[in-house]
């Protein structure tokens, strides 16, 4: 059978499986750091295992390995299956997957190495940036080409969010790192002062938007429907929303900016946006979660869909938290806490890994032409491990955050601080031990899961999956 | 022209912009087409050589 006739899966399969590994790396270094912010002597003084080193590993593996594997694979899956085509240029797409590969194991050795641009979420030197251009630029290739070729006359609204994460993230990624090298291993960022603080934040907050949240919206647009068997609660709502979720969020970045040097309207236009926020980022979450109204019972049977909505409910938590918190007073309490912590984390493990973990145990049975996953059981265990640790970690970090602000913030009536800073840290001490326990139980829920996996493709070669007639 | 005129400009034509957007959305002419797109993610798929058991 030639294969024009058939969806290329292959691509999809090898990603899908890459969400799995790095999902398991990524959150392992997580706990490793966890781990030393309670008992530092971990880092057993190897410069490499030191805390500095390690976080820009973790947050780089679990956002750009984990999540960036996940929505790319899922993204080939998508557009190829509601344009009723297949993917375009099929070398193309293999070399989007072994080039992000190589971004990633670059990642794994540079950085533990102290090789870095000092940028948060963007720390990686300036050969692999143009490394990661060069894979997002066939990668935009690859899916805008297979875009252009549908046989489905409109474009489906999840393909519209992965087009905005597509091009925004390309945007964010070269004009953050403008730099001038020196050496193969050294650059100057090309801005300086608070033009390098706002460029940064305008990076850093759209990352946030466009790659953790639009990504997985347009993940969530095709993944719950399917799940649930039901269409998208409602359509026109999701253009709406589209439209104005990618209209605000550019704006958003200033709030990290807070009393700063930052002048003091970009500053408040920064917080405005950012409650504005609020109305899209809703109607997305009510979007979604109606999406089961009328099949409400499937979630007493189906893990993969409790999932999906204890995701969505995250989403809703972690951007109504996100706004409140951009408030300026508000934030003159939560900025530099562990609240901030806390805060990434809802909405990281909460809403883009538990969004990401039921989309695979629903699509890896699809790609390997089975009935389901190897164990529905194990995968209500992972579900309750992953929720129980979620929530640990945030009221961890909730208390925690809280506290320190309110103790750093405390002055006696002669105008002295009434803590020492060291005072606040061991007041820390408790909830860094709780949220290493909640840590721990989100990545023992990785481990059950790789092992589904493993027992779920292990014993039969996948089957092509023929092309569906235009409509 | 005054750029700050120009600011004013752009805000109003962005304004009526999203308003369109929803008019659009909620035009009862858009109603079919919608349906038929929210029903693509429902669509399964056909394995070629389909024998689960024997492959």
């Amino acid at each position: 059978m030639d294969t024009a006739a058939t969806y290329n899966d292959k691509v999809v399969r090898q990603f899908s499986i890459m969400v799995v590994v790095w999902g398991i790396v990524g959150m392992l270094v997580g706990v490793i750091i966890a781990a030393q912010l309670i008992w530092p002597a971990l880092n057993f003084d190897v410069s490499f295992l030191t805390y500095s080193r390690l976080r820009p590993l973790h947050t780089n593996a679990v956002i750009f390995a984990f999540g960036g594997s996940a929505l790319i694979g899922t993204s080939f899956y998508v557009v190829q299956r509601t344009c009723h085509i297949r993917l375009a240029f099929d070398k193309l797409a293999a070399f989007v997957f072994w080039g992000w590969q190589t971004v990633i194991l670059l990642a794994a050795i540079t950085l533990p190495l102290g090789i870095t641009q000092s940028k948060e979420y963007a720390e990686l030197e300036w050969p692999i940036d143009i490394l990661i251009t060069v894979v997002w630029v066939a990668y935009a290739i690859v899916f805008f080409g297979t875009i252009v070729k549908r046989r489905i006359k409109h474009i489906y609204v999840a393909n519209w969010f992965y087009g905005a994460f597509i091009i925004t993230v390309a945007i964010l990624h070269i004009f953050n790192n403008l730099s001038i090298p020196v050496s193969l291993t050294k650059s100057y960022s090309l801005y300086s002062g608070i033009v390098d603080g706002m460029m940064q934040w305008w990076y850093g907050h759209n990352a946030v938007g466009f790659f953790l949240t639009a990504g997985f919206l347009g993940m969530m647009y095709y993944f719950v429907p399917k799940q649930a068997g039901r269409p998208v609660y409602s359509y026109r709502l999701s253009v709406v929303h589209f439209w104005s979720l990618i209209a605000v969020y550019m704006w958003a970045g200033p709030h990290h900016l807070h009393y700063t040097s930052l002048p003091d309207w970009a500053q408040t236009l920064g917080m405005v946006f950012s409650i504005i926020l609020l109305a899209p980022s809703w109607g997305g979450m009510i979007n979604g979660i109606m999406t089961l109204s009328g099949a409400w019972h499937k979630l007493r049977s189906d893990p993969i869909l409790k999932f999906m909505i204890v995701s969505l409910s995250f989403y809703g938590m972690s951007t109504f938290e996100g706004p409140m918190m951009s408030i300026k007073t508000v934030n003159a309490l939560s900025h530099y806490t562990d609240w901030t912590i806390g805060h990434v984390h809802s909405g990281a493990l909460g809403w883009v890994a538990m969004m990401t973990i039921g989309t695979i145990y629903s699509l890896l049975p699809r790609l390997y032409n089975k009935e389901g996953m190897y164990s529905t059981k194990l995968i209500d265990v992972h579900f309750w491990t992953s929720t129980i640790g979620v929530v640990l970690y945030a009221v961890a970090l909730w208390v925690a955050g809280i506290t320190q602000g309110l103790m750093w913030r405390a002055v006696n009536a002669d105008g002295t601080l009434t803590y020492s800073f060291v005072e606040s840290l061991k007041a820390t001490y408790p909830y860094y031990g709780l949220r290493l326990v909640g840590g721990l139980l989100f990545f023992s829920g990785m481990l059950i899961m790789a092992y589904n996996v493993w027992k779920t493709v292990s014993d039969k070669k996948p089957v092509p999956v023929a092309v569906l007639d235009p409509a | 022209m005054d750029i700050d005129l120009v600011r004013g400009i752009l805000t109003a034509v962005i304004f009526f912009a999203f308003i369109g957007i929803w008019v659009w959305a909620w035009s009862s002419r858009r109603k079919s087409d919608f349906e038929a797109s929210a029903a693509l993610p429902l669509e399964e798929d056909t394995y070629i050589n389909n024998e689960r058991e024997n492959i």
